[in-house]
């Protein structure tokens, strides 16, 4: 069953597609440095205390607060 | 020779564009930049063919045109304005063919603005361990683009980039392509009627981007502003769509020009070396202790390591002195020569090998790809007092210098956390206060102990130093948090290289430069300040100076000879103009534990704190009692006597009085002048150098009247 989430409720190691953005000014930050409704993600670390989160988008890593992940809307993955 | 070609280098970050301009240029560099921080921009010179040169401009690294900090908007000030003085001839893309897609959209932009542009692809080695096989004479084809293959750092493909560049530079070839998005006819017509003729992307990138361009008046921005409102044009939102449609086109490219090896659905993910390290570094314990740790043994490394040439130095500075006294006329002049200059001099020339140690240690961290990592573990907890996780950056590098350090704030978007990082960053210990913190660790605490007969005291106490500089900086951005209450989003969207082993190379030329500038900087002023300094310790008001010498003859009949010379040098200091100084505002540092010639140094400290060991070194010398035995200034001050207890004047309390004061206090001309340009208000510079002093002040006089 695929769920609809949002990438800050992703837990580690789990993976996920980009379906959309809530946020229109950091969703052309995001568009640029290669996340792509469609794309493939991975949950890969959280920092202490929770916060920031890093994920692995086609390759690469990326960081991100947990505020700026609610704004990323997932399909879950079932691996 | 006509005008030299310039060419732009333009890339994504860690593309490998600064590996690119370090082969490309080697030592051909004009400007000094600080490890750690490549804010500005870099020119150097590119021997293309035997005799022709070319002139490379290195830009910060950027993912698009359209800039979200301050050290991204340099680049659009160049691309977009031909009018500048960088504006190139044409532009080297340099991107990452393990990460195509993304880096070929910064290519399309910077393309479409009308510059000719050669794509280097870099990285190729990376991408085919990932099963990427890149076709990169196709991909010249459907980009219409001269493409070379290049491996920046191990400066292989220079030859076939020269080719391509060559070419380039040649037929200035440079697309002319409709607007990745169409827009409305008439509204680019007015934004050209009104602004010249121009490339149409260009001129849609003024109108999207006009309050973030130099080049425009206030008066030009209102009529841009105008123009948006009458064609109801939304910027951001083209912004966005233009980005997916690049996407799109740039998809079918990629999908015709590589070929994926391992295009299997459930291919177990490899384990890369990166993940390896980063399950260390990032975990919420390990990441921690592993941070703090390196931290730790930097400083013991700059303490013990850097001993064994500082010795040498130091008994090479002395050596000359006294040597030059023996064979120069005893004169005013050789006074100067050697008890200024020399000893001036050498007061600085002793600490390069502390500030190489410590610049190669931030060099180490940002070339490995582990300053990201802390960022990414810390930005927690720095945004509880005020701040950001990229304010690691200038908060680490403020351990070098507080200029380049306030400079690399540019990266941080929000205003408020940037200029919260740059108010408490000099805070930070920087190498300017490590001739201080040494000599007067030195005198206090003992040479040979060890805790747990594992670590140096010394190096402790240093580490402790820089401990107390980061808690400061951070209780001082805690408080500003709670004064300055804006609400501002501030944005953590941010890549983790790959971890990468750290080019020496290029290092070595960094900590060259780095080196160079604090010695040639630092060097002028104490020149300046000793020579100045001299002269108001040699002479003094009306003919009270040549009265001393009968005064203190008459007063002690009983001294030998020796004795009495001494006396009549500390005398004459005394009443020289310097002296005068330093009594008039003793009534005001007494309470510190200092005296009117520590005194002396903390007004000549005002510009630059660096002159301190330098004017301690004039000062005892002037005031007699050298022993041309070991005339070094730590056994100067070593031998100073506090005249109403008999024991030697730089005990535990002065000494750490002094430490305390120097850690906390504003004694820095340049950064002051860098927070006025990077904050273009004097209000932030006066707050900085009144809070900063008037902390250095109590917490320096509470630790005196509590140790004393």
């Amino acid at each position: 069953m695929n769920t609809r989430k949002t990438l800050a409720e992703l837990k580690i190691g789990e993976r996920a597609e980009i379906v959309g953005f809530t946020d229109a000014l950091l969703s052309l930050k995001l568009l640029e440095m290669g996340c792509l409704p469609g794309s493939e993600i991975e949950m890969t670390h959280l920092a202490p205390f929770g916060d920031p989160l890093a994920i692995k988008v086609s390759g690469y890593t990326l960081t991100m607060r947990k505020d700026e992940a609610a704004t990323i809307q997932i399909n879950l993955l079932n691996n | 020779m006509s005008q030299k070609p310039k060419i732009a280098l333009i890339g994504n970050p860690n593309a490998g564009k600064s590996s690119l301009f370090n082969s490309l240029t080697g030592l051909r560099q004009k400007t000094g930049n600080f490890p750690g921080v490549t804010m500005d921009k870099l020119t150097g010179t590119w021997e293309i063919e035997p005799g022709q040169e070319v002139d490379i401009l290195d830009l910060p690294g950027i993912y698009s045109i359209y800039p979200k900090s301050l050290d991204e908007e340099l680049v659009i000030n160049i691309l977009g304005n031909p009018a500048n003085e960088d504006y190139p001839d044409m532009a080297i893309v340099v991107a990452d063919a393990s990460n195509l897609k993304r880096n070929l959209l910064l290519f399309s932009q910077v393309r479409d603005l009308g510059i000719p542009t050669v794509l280097a692809l870099n990285m190729i080695d990376v991408a085919e361990t990932e099963g990427y096989v890149i076709n990169s004479i196709k991909l010249a084809r459907e980009l219409n683009v001269e493409v070379a293959e290049i491996n920046a750092k191990k400066g292989i493909g220079i030859n076939g980039l020269r080719l391509a560049v060559g070419k380039t530079l040649a037929n200035r070839y440079a697309s002319n392509d409709a607007l990745p998005l169409p827009v409305d006819e008439l509204m680019l017509e007015g934004i050209q009627l009104k602004f010249g003729e121009a490339d149409p992307y260009r001129s849609l990138l003024w109108l999207m981007e006009h309050d973030r361009m130099k080049m425009f008046s206030p008066d030009q921005r209102k009529a841009f502003d105008a123009i948006q409102d009458e064609f109801q044009f939304k910027s951001e939102e083209y912004k966005t769509s233009e980005t997916v449609k690049r996407y799109e086109a740039l998809s079918e490219v990629v999908e015709r020009c590589v070929i994926n090896l391992n295009r299997q659905w459930d291919a177990p993910p490899v384990k890369t070396w990166t993940d390896r390290l980063d399950s260390v570094f990032l975990h919420s314990i390990g990441g921690y202790l592993f941070f703090f740790l390196l931290l730790f043994v930097m400083f013991q490394a700059v303490f013990t390591w850097a001993a064994y040439p500082m010795d040498a130095i130091d008994a090479g500075v002395a050596y000359l002195n006294d040597w030059l006294k023996t064979v120069l006329p005893a004169s005013a002049l050789t006074g100067l020569l050697t008890d200024g200059l020399v000893a001036g001099i050498g007061g600085v020339l002793i600490f390069i090998p502390q500030i190489a140690f410590l610049f190669f240690f931030i060099a180490m961290l940002e070339e490995t790809g582990y300053m990201s990592r802390v960022m990414f573990i810390m930005d927690k907890l720095m945004r509880r007092f005020g701040l950001n996780g990229k304010s690691v950056v200038p908060l680490i590098s403020g351990v070098a210098c507080a200029v380049p350090a306030i400079m690399s704030t540019r990266s941080i978007g929000s205003w408020k956390d940037r200029l919260i990082t740059i108010m408490v960053t000099p805070l930070m210990s920087c190498s300017a206060r490590l001739p201080i913190y040494t000599v007067l660790i030195s005198l206090v605490v003992p040479e040979k102990s060890t805790l747990f007969g594992l670590f140096n005291l010394q190096g402790l106490a240093l580490f402790g130093m820089y401990l107390l500089g980061f808690l400061m900086a951070i209780v001082s951005a805690w408080v500003m948090k709670q004064i300055l209450q804006v609400k501002e989003r501030s944005y953590f969207i941010m890549e983790l290289p790959t971890y990468k082993a750290p080019r020496f190379k290029h290092m070595a030329i960094s900590i060259l430069n780095s080196v160079k500038a604090f010695v040639f900087e630092a060097g002028k002023i104490i020149v300046a300040i000793s020579i100045v300094l001299w002269v108001l310790a040699s002479y003094g008001p009306g003919d009270s100076m040549s009265q001393v010498d009968a005064q203190v003859r008459q007063a002690n009949p009983t001294l030998s000879a020796a004795e009495l010379s001494n006396r009549i040098a500390s005398e004459k200091l005394e009443n020289s103009y310097a002296g005068h100084f330093g009594h008039f505002i003793e009534p005001v540092i007494k309470p510190l534990g200092y005296d009117w010639k520590i005194g002396i140094a903390l007004i000549t400290s005002f510009a630059a704190r660096e002159v301190f060991v330098g004017t301690m070194s004039t000062i005892y010398s002037l005031g007699g009692e050298v022993d041309d035995e070991n005339a070094t200034i730590k056994n100067r001050m070593r031998a100073e006597i506090n005249p109403e207890t008999g024991k030697p004047l730089y005990d535990v309390a002065l000494g750490f009085s002094l430490l305390i004061f120097y850690a906390f206090a504003m004694q820095c001309m340049s950064t002051l002048a860098t927070t006025y340009r990077e904050t273009k208000s004097w209000k932030y510079p006066a707050i900085q150098f009144f809070y900063m002093t008037a902390l250095a002040y109590l917490t320096a006089f509470i630790t005196y009247q509590v140790l004393a």
